[in-house]
């Protein structure tokens, strides 16, 4: 199947069964798109102004880090993931979304969890763990939603016309089962009354933050690249066999990850991590060649639209994995251990990868789940440019900044504080980009919300104009004729 | 693959193994480990840490502390050292044997060799293992943390980030309360250059009463960051918890996977 292959006459009333679901999910996705990126710059003002936020523990920078990070991760990536899964999945089944509500209930619950966590690590109560910190009363509230989404997306998925399968239905449904088991575990192990003992909390961490940061949101990402790249360039995927191979390798190799290499640890632990990290090198090729084998030869000019987000996200994507390829090496790892180089490739993973890949993905459905054409058609060519340049500024200077930091560092012979200057340096020069991500982003929520607003007074004069209507019709002028009879 | 039953089959086996490995592998390797036992030593390591300290972690946990210092240590190697405890009955010629040889920085061969020499001299020495590499070379931890070093931790916080310095051994390396407290109030005030934020929040300033004393509690301050007279900057609870906590880093017992020759101090 070829999702260039479109049914046209029924495709209108599937994309309108995903309206009020994509709405609840892109519309806080958005918000706490902006939210997380202007916390984000507010977190590394500590760096600029040291005592900036002294007296104000909220914002802390270790509190307003952890909030901004799961606020892009939990708040923006995951639920825009789902929101477009939804959608692929309804186009792909040549069908009606099932169970329309669920999602909607759901994404409601899920930005709730969000809030909810997001509150409580500014106020001191995260739970420690990177990428996990949100409390337990908040995972389960994520928890739960996730589960309700996903009986949607699956239902929608068996109820599909075409029982052959589709390269993102490979990646797509792997993550709906992925993320389950992966958070599951890792709450059931660190955030109880009886956690794991010791160091084993943090392999467990580093095992969840691996298995959501870079194999959760590459199967996501991966998986609507390959939905759209096609579709956008107007040539089937190439190749269905090399996609098979790509998800295979993606997962056996990509799910080994994370392990630091110089951590407090029973020495197999890292080792295996860096030998399946050695071996993801497989998988990016893969996607690499698939990606520029379908771009290449096809009749389609870049010029800021959806099909530039994609193929942005997806080099970003390559870029990302060999970082964390290279970290996981043990020679480079000495260097890079430790500093802005780690966070780098997190940013460039979430930021320049994820975030970019579901913007031009959002711009590209959501005109035609409403029906109507996006309200700031311009922003989307400018939203572009100013995240492309933004990501470039951001993780090429935190990566670049690491890496001199990591080579005082390794230097005894050089002052500890010299280590710090010079990231420092980089660190204010990426804020610029952080500034242009953030600006970006409020151009998205833009042309989200102004949608969501349009849609709702349409919605709201049609209700009143139903509500109006049999007030003016017959039953009106009966009753005043009959006041004007029992008058006479 | 041609339908969701063996998507679901692939995502089994791979996330499966990976679980096996590191969450299953983890739990039954780390997850029931005890108390080690301190080479050449009956001590056991580590000990709980004291009720204010592990308050203190909960209060290093909330503010995020883990999100610029590391508690971990690294290390390349051990190295042999050659120490000269007596120079027996001729100590000229024995110190002028000394002075020939290379007595640091020694694989075990080297360090046999030179024990051997001396000892043929008259002189009688000790060889010292001692680990090498630059977070070592800094004076950050005598030797690298191990898994036993995190036993009673929760969450344990290794941390990822050096944009402060490891704090594996903060309790050993600045011992003194006061100094930790200064810190926290005003990293400047005592460490030059210092790129950490004040944590204000955790300390009350107040005005000392007419004729009162000031309090036991009340921070030393060197002569420029003084507070204005007639007050005193007095640590909150959470701010004590923290400092305990931080003079409780201490890794500092030669252990079977990180073995060093601990050094007396002179008293």
């Amino acid at each position: 199947m070829n999702p260039t292959e479109t049914n046209h006459f029924s495709m209108s009333e599937v994309d309108a069964s995903c309206r009020v679901p994509l709405l609840a999910l892109f519309g806080g996705a958005a918000l706490w798109l902006v939210a997380g990126l202007a916390l984000s710059l507010a977190a590394i003002m500590t760096f600029h102004k040291p005592d900036m936020f002294a007296d104000c523990p909220f914002l802390a920078y270790g509190r307003a880090q952890a909030a901004a990070n799961d606020l892009l991760l939990y708040g923006f990536c995951i639920p825009a993931g789902l929101g477009v899964m939804l959608w692929i999945f309804s186009r792909l089944s040549q069908s009606e979304l099932v169970l329309p509500l669920v999602p909607v209930v759901a994404a409601n619950i899920w930005h709730l969890g969000v809030l909810v966590g997001t509150v409580a690590i500014l106020i001191g109560d995260s739970t420690g763990f990177a990428w996990l910190e949100f409390p337990r009363g908040s995972s389960v509230l994520l928890f739960a939603a996730f589960l309700l989404i996903a009986v949607s997306a699956v239902a929608t998925f068996g109820a599909r016309r075409n029982r052959e399968l589709y390269p993102s239905h490979w990646f797509l449904l792997a993550a709906l089962f992925w993320f389950p088991w992966i958070y599951s575990t890792t709450n059931l192990f660190l955030i109880t009354h009886h956690p794991v003992r010791g160091v084993a909390q943090a392999v467990i961490d580093s095992w969840f933050s691996n298995n959501l940061v870079f194999v959760w949101l590459a199967l996501v990402g991966v998986g609507t690249a390959f939905y759209f790249l096609p579709k956008l360039a107007g040539r089937p995927l190439q190749s269905r066999y090399l996609a098979l191979f790509a998800f295979w390798t993606l997962i056996l190799f990509g799910a080994w990850c994370g392990v630091p290499q110089g951590a407090p640890l029973p020495a197999w632990m890292p080792a295996a991590s860096a030998v399946a990290s050695s071996f993801l090198i497989v998988p990016l090729i893969a996607i690499a060649v698939i990606a520029c084998k379908t771009v290449c030869g096809a009749n389609v000019t870049c010029k800021g639209g959806p099909f530039c987000y994609v193929k942005f996200g997806t080099a970003a994507f390559i870029l990302s994995g060999l970082m964390l390829v290279a970290s996981a090496c043990p020679q480079i790892s000495r260097a890079t251990e430790f500093t802005w180089f780690g966070p780098a490739q997190a940013q460039l993973q979430i930021l320049g990868f994820f975030a970019i890949v579901m913007c031009g993905a959002i711009y590209e459905l959501l005109p035609r789940v409403m029906g109507f054409v996006l309200p700031f058609p311009k922003f989307v060519r400018l939203q572009h440019w100013l995240f492309m340049l933004g990501i470039v500024l951001w993780a090429g200077s935190l990566a670049v900044g690491g890496v001199e930091q990591g080579m005082k560092l390794n230097n005894p012979q050089t002052a500890f504080a010299d280590s710090t200057a010079v990231a420092l340096i980089f660190l204010r020069a990426g804020t610029t980009g952080l500034l242009l991500i953030l600006l970006g982003s409020l151009l998205f929520a833009a042309n989200v919300l102004a949608m969501t607003l349009k849609w709702k007074l349409a919605l709201l004069k049609s209700l009143l104009a139903a509500v109006k209507a049999p007030l003016e019709a017959a039953p009106a002028s009966a009753s005043l004729r009959r006041d004007q009879e029992v008058k006479s | 693959m041609k339908n969701g039953f063996s998507v679901f089959l692939a995502v089994f086996i791979a996330l499966g193994l990976s679980w096996c490995g590191f969450v299953l592998g983890s739990v039954k390797q780390l997850g029931t480990a005890k108390q080690a036992a301190v080479l050449n030593s009956s001590d056991t390591y580590p000990l709980q840490r004291t009720g204010n300290a592990t308050l203190g972690s909960q209060v290093y946990r909330a503010n995020g502390c883990a999100a610029c210092h590391t508690e971990q240590v690294r290390q390349d190697g051990v190295v042999c050292d050659v120490v000269l405890t007596a120079a027996g009955k001729k100590p000229t010629v024995v110190s002028n044997l000394v002075s020939t040889l290379k007595l640091t920085g020694l694989t075990r061969e080297e360090a046999d060799a030179v024990s051997d020499k001396i000892a043929a001299a008259g002189g009688s020495v000790e060889t010292h293992i001692v680990a090498s590499g630059a977070d070592i070379a800094r004076g950050w931890g005598i030797r690298r943390s191990v898994a036993a070093d995190y036993l009673y931790d929760h969450p344990v916080q290794l941390g990822s980030l050096r944009a402060g310095p490891d704090l594996a051994n903060v309790g050993a390396r600045f011992p003194d309360l006061n100094w930790q407290l200064v810190h926290l109030y005003a990293p400047q005030a005592v460490v030059k250059n210092s790129a950490m934020p004040p944590f204000r929040f955790l300390f009350e300033v107040r005005k000392i009463n007419l004729g009162g004393a000031s309090s036991p509690d009340a921070l030393q301050f060197p002569k420029d960051f003084a507070p204005p007279a007639g007050c005193e900057v007095v640590p909150s609870p959470e701010a004590k918890q923290l400092a305990a906590y931080l003079l409780s880093l201490k890794a500092d017992a030669p252990l079977y996977e990180a073995p060093f020759t601990p050094v007396m101090t002179k008293p």
